[in-house]
C-alpha cells in the first residue's frame, strides 16, 4: 500500500503535478523522502508541521535562509531541520540552460532536490537543506556565480518585466536597472536592519507586468511624457484587413483618439497612457519617446491595516543609468523609513500614519495633483511654523 | 601557514547579458511588435524584421531538480540552451527557426507540459508554498492550485475567454502573492482566536511587538505573567500574532476554512482593484478541495456566460452591480461581506439608486 495515499490523489489530472516531482526526489533521496511523508500527513491532519522560524543563516548574512524546523518527534521525523534559501534570480528570470544545470547539481547535492521556480517575489526558492549544509551550499552557490536574495526585515530580492529584452513597450531598461539596483543594495538585501521589508518592482510600462503598484513598497514604472507614435500605413493596413479602427477609439477611457475614417489622431495632453490602442493595434502604435519612470508607493497585501495599491509620489522621472535620481531616491526614502517607522510597519503604513505632507516634505519630493484621484474634502489640514513666518 | 581561501559574499544574481538568448541581446530594445500567434505563442518582430517565437508553457511551481534538467533538454533542442520564465511562472522557449516551432509544440504536447496562458486565457495560478514549507500555512496552496487547474485545464489552452482570467491562491492572510489583486483567488482562514502559551510568550516574544501586531487591538500585555491577554470578542483571527510570536498559536484545523474573492486586478488599462469577498467560509479539504474548485467554476462559468467580450470578471461585476453578480451566481450574501475594518465606509451605499436583483 501507498505511503502517500492523500498525496497520490494530486498525481491524478491533466496538469503536470508537483507530487510527482516530490515523490522523483523521495525516491533517490531519504531525506526529501522524509519531507514528503510529513506533506502527507498534514494532508490528514489538515495542518501544517513546521515550527515557528528558527534563527540558521550563512557566514556575514542576516537574510537569505529561512530557518524551519519540523514540530514531528523524531520517530516519526527523522530529520527535522528542512530551511530554506531564497537565491536571487537573474534580472527578467533570463537562464542559460549551462546556469540551470549548474544550480541543479549545487541543490541535489546539499538539499532536497525540490526547486520552487519560482517564489511569489521571485527569487528561486530551493526548499529543505539540513543546517550543517547551508554554509557549504552558499559557497558553492557563490562559486557558479549565484547569491542569496532577500528575508527579513530588509530590501527584498527585487523584479522586474523582461523589458526591452522581447518587448516593444518598455521604456526603460529594466532588466539593466534590475541588475544596478540589486548590486547597489546588496548590503541592503542580505543584512536586515530595517523595521520590516521592502519590495522593489520595476515594470517597463504602465501596464506593469510584475504587478509592481499592487505588490511593491517601491514601483518603478516606465512611462513618457510625450505622445504615443502612431504609424498612419499600419494604421490604413488594419483598416484594410477588417479592424474596427472607430472602435478602439471610441474604447479609449479618456477620449483621446480621434478616426475620421483615414487617419488616427490622438490629442497627447488627454492621453493617460492606458496601452489600450497599443494593445489593440500594435503593429501601429508605440509608446512616445521621451520615456522615464513613474514612481508609486506603499502597495502590499492585507497585514496590518488593510491592503495598499501603491499611490504616486513621482509621476515622471528620468531613470538613465547609472540611474542616480532613482538610487538617491530610494535611498532617502529608506533612511526615512528607518527612522521613523514601528517595527513590521511597512513604508505604506507609515506614510498613512503621519500623513503624506511629512512624507513629502522629509524626502524632498513637490506636492502634485497627479498623486490623488481627489483633493481633500475636509477642513483639517496642517500649516507649518515656516509657513506662517510670512505673516506680519 | 596556507592561504585562506577569500571569502566572497554580495556578488548579486548572475548578469542578465549572460542570460538573455542573443538573438534577443541583438535585438534589445529594437522591437517593433508582437502578435499571438496560437494559445501559448507569442511572435516578437523586431525593427529589422528579425522574428523570435516564444512558446509558453506551464509547469508545476514546485519541481525536481531532474525536472528543471529536462526543462534544459529541451530548451536545448529548441531555444539554443537558453530558456526564461514569465511573472506569472510559466516556462518560455525562445524559438528564432520558425521551422522548430512545430517540433517544440509535439514535444511539449508529449511531456504533458501545457501550453497556453497567452491572451484572454486562464493564466498560470499564483500561489504560495503551503505545507511544504510554512509555519503559517493553513491550507496547502499547491494542492490546491493543482486541483483547480486539473478541473479549469481547458482555459488554459484557449484565448476566448471573456477576458483575462488570474487566479492566485494564498495559504494565510500574510498572502505571499498578490492575491488581493486578482480576478479569483482563495485565502485560508482561521476562525478561533490563538491559544496564548504563556511560557513560550515569556521567554521567546518581545511583549509590545506582540501588542502592535494586532489590527484590532485585540492583544493586551499581562505583566503579571510576562505575557499576554487576548480579548476573544475583537480577535478577527488574522494570524498576524502568531507570525512574530510562536506562543500565540493559532491553526485549528477543526476550525480552518478556505475564503474566495473575485474581481480584482492589478493591471493598467483601468485603474486596480482589490479583490472582495465571494464566499467567507469553504471547507479546507484536502486532497483536492472540491467544494472551492466548485465555486471557482461556477463563477467562472457564469462570468462567460455574462460577460462582454473583453470584460475580467472585475470589469464584467462593476457593469452589472455587485447585486446582480450574487443574485447570478446564487452566492447567499451575508454579514461578512459588509466591511467592518479600517477603510469601510467608502463601500458603504450612499445612494438610493441600486438594482433590486
Amino acid at each position: 500500500m501507498s505511503e502517500t495515499p492523500l498525496l497520490d490523489e494530486l498525481e491524478k489530472g491533466p496538469w503536470p503535478s508537483f507530487v510527482k516531482e516530490m515523490k522523483r526526489m523521495a525516491d533517490v533521496k531519504p531525506y526529501a523522502k522524509n519531507v514528503l511523508l510529513q506533506l502527507e500527513r498534514s494532508y490528514r491532519e489538515k495542518v501544517t508541521h513546521w515550527k515557528h522560524g528558527g534563527i540558521v543563516g550563512v557566514r556575514g548574512y542576516g537574510g537569505g535562509v529561512i530557518g524551519r524546523y519540523s514540530d514531528l518527534p523524531p520517530e516519526v521525523m527523522p530529520t527535522p531541520e528542512v530551511h530554506t534559501l531564497r537565491v536571487a534570480q537573474p534580472a527578467g528570470w533570463f537562464y542559460s540552460t549551462k546556469a540551470l544545470r549548474k544550480l541543479c547539481d549545487v541543490w541535489e547535492k546539499y538539499g532536497t532536490g525540490f526547486i520552487n521556480l519560482h517564489g511569489s517575489t521571485g527569487d528561486i526558492i530551493l526548499l529543505g537543506a539540513p543546517t550543517g549544509n547551508l554554509q557549504p551550499c552558499f559557497e558553492e552557490l557563490i562559486s557558479i556565480g549565484f547569491d542569496l536574495g532577500g528575508s527579513g526585515g530588509d530590501v527584498r530580492t527585487l523584479s522586474c518585466c523582461g523589458g526591452p529584452a522581447f518587448c516593444q513597450w518598455s521604456c526603460i531598461d529594466t532588466l539593466d536597472m534590475y541588475h544596478e539596483l540589486t548590486m547597489e543594495l546588496q548590503d541592503e538585501i542580505h543584512r536586515p536592519r530595517f523595521p520590516y521589508k521592502f519590495k522593489i518592482k520595476i515594470s517597463g510600462c504602465p501596464n506593469d507586468c510584475v504587478a509592481a503598484l499592487a505588490r511593491a513598497d517601491l514601483a518603478i514604472i516606465g512611462t513618457w511624457r510625450d505622445s504615443i507614435k502612431i504609424d498612419q500605413e499600419a494604421i490604413k493596413e488594419y483598416a484594410r484587413q477588417g479592424v474596427n479602427i472607430s472602435g478602439v477609439a471610441a474604447r479609449c477611457p479618456p477620449q483621446a483618439l480621434e478616426w475620421d475614417g483615414k487617419e488616427l489622431r490622438v490629442i497627447p495632453e488627454d492621453c493617460t497612457r492606458c496601452m489600450r490602442c497599443l494593445g489593440a493595434l500594435p503593429k501601429a502604435i508605440l509608446p512616445g519617446d521621451e520615456r522615464g519612470v513613474s514612481i508609486l508607493l506603499g502597495g502590499k497585501a492585507t497585514i496590518l491595516q488593510g491592503a495598499f495599491l501603491g499611490w504616486v509620489i513621482v509621476p515622471f522621472m528620468k531613470a538613465d543609468k547609472p540611474y542616480t535620481e532613482v538610487k538617491d531616491l530610494i535611498r532617502r526614502i529608506l533612511d526615512w523609513w528607518d527612522e521613523n517607522a514601528r517595527t513590521r510597519e511597512r513604508i505604506g503604513e507609515l506614510v498613512y500614519r503621519v500623513g503624506m505632507r511629512t512624507f513629502l516634505k522629509a524626502v524632498g519630493l513637490p506636492p502634485v495633483p497627479q498623486m490623488v484621484y481627489l483633493p481633500r474634502a475636509n477642513p483639517y489640514y496642517f500649516w507649518s511654523p515656516e509657513e506662517l513666518e510670512e505673516v506680519k | 601557514m596556507a592561504a585562506e581561501k577569500k571569502y566572497i559574499t554580495d556578488i548579486g544574481p548572475p548578469h542578465y547579458r549572460e542570460m538573455v538568448h542573443p538573438v534577443l541581446l541583438k535585438n534589445y530594445g529594437k522591437w517593433r511588435y508582437h502578435e499571438y500567434v496560437a494559445p501559448g505563442v507569442i511572435k516578437h518582430v523586431s525593427m529589422n524584421g528579425e522574428e523570435v517565437y516564444m512558446v509558453r508553457a506551464a509547469v508545476p511551481k514546485i519541481v525536481s531538480v531532474y525536472f528543471v534538467k529536462e526543462l534544459c533538454d529541451v530548451a536545448d533542442k529548441y531555444s539554443d540552451g537558453y530558456v526564461k520564465f514569465t511573472s506569472r511562472h510559466n516556462v518560455e522557449f525562445i524559438v528564432t527557426d520558425k521551422k522548430k516551432l512545430d517540433g517544440l509544440l509535439k514535444e511539449l504536447k508529449d511531456r504533458g507540459w501545457p501550453v497556453g496562458g497567452t491572451g484572454r486565457s486562464l493564466k498560470a495560478i499564483i500561489h504560495t508554498q503551503g505545507w511544504v514549507h510554512c509555519h503559517t500555512a493553513i491550507i496547502d496552496a499547491p494542492g490546491l492550485a493543482k486541483a483547480l487547474y486539473d478541473d479549469l485545464y481547458e482555459y488554459f489552452a484557449r484565448d476566448d475567454l471573456p477576458g483575462k482570467l488570474k487566479i492566485a491562491v494564498a495559504c494565510c492572510l500574510n498572502m505571499c502573492g498578490a492575491v488581493h489583486c486578482s480576478d479569483l483567488a482563495f485565502v485560508g482562514m482561521h476562525r478561533k482566536p490563538p491559544v496564548v502559551n504563556d511560557d513560550i510568550v515569556s521567554r521567546l516574544c518581545e511583549i509590545p511587538t506582540l501588542v502592535a501586531s494586532c489590527p484590532t487591538a485585540a492583544i493586551r500585555p499581562a505583566p503579571e505573567k510576562k505575557s499576554v491577554i487576548v480579548n476573544e470578542e475583537r480577535c478577527m483571527y488574522c494570524g498576524n500574532c502568531y507570525t512574530v510570536c510562536p506562543g500565540m498559536f493559532i491553526h485549528n484545523p477543526k476550525y480552518d476554512c478556505l475564503s474566495m474573492w473575485v474581481g480584482g486586478n492589478a493591471v493598467a488599462g483601468g485603474p486596480p482593484e482589490f479583490s472582495r469577498l465571494a464566499i467567507p467560509y469553504l471547507p479546507n479539504n484536502p486532497p483536492r478541495w472540491p467544494e472551492a474548485v466548485q465555486a471557482a467554476r461556477r463563477v467562472i462559468e457564469v462570468w462567460i456566460k455574462h460577460a462582454k467580450k473583453g470584460e475580467r470578471i472585475g470589469d464584467w461585476i462593476k457593469r452589472i452591480g455587485w447585486e446582480r453578480f450574487f443574485t447570478l451566481t446564487e452566492i447567499p450574501f451575508t454579514d461578512k461581506h459588509i466591511d467592518d475594518f479600517t477603510f469601510s465606509l467608502p463601500t458603504f451605499r450612499t445612494t438610493t439608486l441600486f438594482k433590486w436583483k
